[in-house]
């Protein structure tokens, strides 16, 4: 898709009359409000006038549109129940589509940054875009809050005072099913992945925990992505003979890996495990996804009082059934709420907010977690299975696990 | 590893290269015959996917899904012909292009209104639901048997159709001579429209069939669209048999590259249609 978007139709001419007319308006209007709100309040106008600038960059188009609307409604919704208010001020929300491209991540990044003066940038879901926008935006006076993006980097190498995440790192996810799988009595293991970066990362964190404890790779198998044919893979799979087989595959490429690996013969005679696998697809797959146990910080199965209002506000308020993704929007939602409450939305206070925002303890449907030195969730990876299509939660994998940061100097 | 390794890889291939084939004997026969870059293509199989998913899901049965939404997307073809393609015939590649791929656009938000964000399975029917033992552990679903023995009726159906028919005869003198055809008398346009709306078909049907062994997904198409170009180039634009040769080809090379050679999976068919054109500029069976 990538090469086919060099093709779209960009006439320079009608860019700039649009621009300059934009630019014309917008000026023209701050210039007014600026007036209008110095005449009324001249000391604190910023802070308690206008209304608090929210830019938000996430897919709404292609592979990954759900994930970045259910984020978008659950943060939204989350605001909404605090009287769409943060820290008492009006919220006023940019919404940009990501179309999951990083080249042009760069120029839309910027328009939240200069063009819309935004005091808090939400996004990305793609870790190639989080990557770039924690390097754009790293101490500069905005807050960064990821609400997907697990890339190990975004809170590790390039993690800043500014840049908060409410959702997962590959290792964070991966690291605690070695450990699991080792109790449960595998020592000979597959690895089956998507061959990009989080795939790579996912594999590596499995590995840390799983060879120490004794455990042997079998098969590394990356499979190119975004490619849906693994038949010749599994025949690779059947040949080895593994004692199970642990994955990284999400979204369509996880519904047709089930079906085809039940297809295949091998479900239940090859234990499949995964981080992701199961996660919103467990339905659309059907019988094949039965049995199949995964490591993740959420199941919407979850028995405790948050998670219970939040499925059903969340389904009230869109019509769809909640996933981790939505949690991850409705904890962003908590974080502002809860960090401008505490500086009393005052946005230009930048180290204050950020001391505010780090020492928030988020009560989230996935359970209660607060915030590691590089503004990462420390929280609890529970173990899942699937029975009867949903993720029950039978077991926690890991307790309050804190993601090692590699790299960061914050 | 054994010899029923291989064996069994070589099974995959051949089934792989089959659906490819499906896949990119309507994009072909558009390429080759009207002169038509149709990079919506994949939409077109896009569209069959969810054309049966819908059916299917309103008749509980995947077969009577098919039947009915084949004269869906035959009608679909046709519109789009009439509407959009029919005007950029004469206008060169470029037109094509910046139409077709609007065309994509188009079909992907038109998918997201009709289905939403979500991706989606379709169950394999009942009766193709068996599977025959291969190894010990190892099975191989009888529907995958079932689409590349329907794929095999579909290349004899095509080629008889070519060959040995009238409309065939058409087509084969339309793809040759324009200009001479349509002075003997032969409705050009009418062709056209014909050959159009049979590719989309042809698309549409590789969607649905293939719509158990694969997923539903929003974008569906797009990774469709850079394998059929692949397998098209590669075979000769315009010959059906080129895109039989051509698919198994890139069926069964990927296939073995994945497995003997896994960090060169990606670029495996790629690199095997450099080769090839390096060999061959104009494909293996170019179109005369």
């Amino acid at each position: 898709m990538s090469k086919l978007d060099n093709l779209k139709f960009e006439d320079p001419k009608f860019q700039d009359k649009d621009m300059t007319r934009r630019d014309f308006v917008k000026t023209a209007s701050t210039a007014l409000a600026m007036t209008a709100a110095s005449s009324i309040i001249p000391t604190f106008a910023i802070g308690g006038m206008a209304p608090v600038k929210v830019g938000v960059l996430l897919p709404f188009t292609g592979t990954y549109a759900k994930l970045g609307s259910h984020i978008l409604d659950a943060m939204k919704m989350r605001i909404a129940q605090n009287g769409d208010k943060l820290g008492g001020r009006k919220v006023d929300f940019t919404v940009i589509d990501s179309e999951m491209n990083v080249p042009k991540s760069t120029q839309r990044v910027n328009k939240l940054l200069k063009k819309e003066k935004a005091n808090f940038i939400i996004g990305p879901v793609h870790s190639g875009i989080g990557i770039n926008m924690a390097r754009m935006l790293k101490d500069k006076k905005v807050i960064v809050v990821v609400p997907n993006a697990g890339a190990n980097q975004i809170t590790g190498e390039l993690c800043a005072q500014n840049i908060f995440r409410t959702s997962f790192t590959s290792w964070q996810t991966a690291y605690p099913a070695g450990q699991v799988m080792l109790k449960e009595g595998y020592k000979k293991v597959a690895l089956m992945y998507y061959n990009y970066a989080f795939g790579k990362q996912t594999a590596a964190a499995f590995q840390e925990s799983f060879i120490p404890g004794g455990g042997e790779i079998v098969a590394d198998i990356p499979t190119p992505f975004p490619k849906t044919e693994f038949q010749s893979f599994f025949t690779k799979i059947a040949a080895i003979k593994p004692d199970a087989v642990f994955t990284f595959y999400s979204g369509g490429g996880a519904i047709k890996f089930m079906k085809d690996y039940a297809a295949a013969g091998l479900q239940g005679k090859i234990p499949l495990w995964g981080t992701f696998l199961t996660e919103g697809t467990s339905r659309q797959a059907g019988a094949a996804a039965e049995g199949i146990k995964t490591t993740l910080h959420y199941s919407t199965e979850l028995e405790n009082a948050t998670n219970r209002k939040f499925k059903v506000d969340f389904k009230k308020a869109t019509g769809d059934d909640a996933d981790v993704f939505a949690v991850q929007g409705y904890d962003a939602g908590s974080l502002l709420i809860q960090g401008m409450d505490a500086v009393g939305g005052d946005t230009d206070a930048i180290v204050d907010l950020q001391n505010a925002l780090r020492s928030v303890k988020i009560d989230s449907p996935r359970g209660t977690f607060t915030f590691s030195k590089a503004n990462h969730p420390i929280q609890d990876i529970y173990l899942r299975e699937v029975q009867g299509g949903v993720n029950k939660v039978i077991g926690v994998a890991a307790k309050a696990l804190e993601d090692p940061a590699i790299g960061c100097k914050a | 590893m054994e010899l029923s390794f291989y064996l069994i890889q070589l099974l995959n291939g051949i089934q792989y290269g089959f659906l490819l084939f499906l896949v990119t004997s309507g994009l072909t026969l558009v390429f080759g015959i009207m002169d038509v870059i149709n990079l919506a293509h994949g939409s077109f199989y896009m569209i069959g996917a969810y054309l049966a998913f819908w059916l299917t899901g309103i008749f509980g049965n995947l077969f009577l899904g098919i039947i009915l939404a084949i004269p869906l997307a035959i009608l679909v073809g046709f519109v789009v012909e009439k509407l959009a393609i029919s005007y950029v015939y004469t206008k060169g590649h470029l037109h094509q292009v910046l139409l077709t791929y609007a065309l994509i656009m188009v079909f992907d938000e038109a998918q997201r209104f009709l289905w939403g964000n979500d991706s989606h399975g379709i169950d394999v029917p009942a009766i193709l639901s068996g599977s025959i033992p291969l190894t010990d552990i190892q099975v191989y679903p009888v529907y995958r048997l079932f689409v590349s023995f329907v794929c095999i009726v579909i290349a004899a159906g095509m080629f008889f159709v070519i060959h040995k028919t009238k409309l065939g005869m058409t087509i084969r003198a339309g793809a040759s001579n324009r200009e001479m055809t349509q002075a003997l008398g032969i409705n050009i346009k009418t062709l056209f429209t014909i050959v159009f709306s049979l590719g989309v078909a042809l698309a549409a049907f590789a969607g649905m069939i293939a719509a158990p062994i694969d997923s539903l997904y929003p974008g569906m198409g797009d990774n469709i669209l850079i394998i059929s170009l692949v397998v098209v180039v590669i075979g000769g634009i315009g010959s059906i048999k080129g895109a039989f040769v051509g698919a198994m080809i890139i069926g069964v090379s990927s296939v073995f590259g994945e497995t003997l050679f896994p960090d060169l999976a990606s670029v495996i068919v790629y690199a095997m249609m450099s080769a090839i054109l390096i060999w061959r500029p104009k494909g293996l069976f170019p179109a005369t």
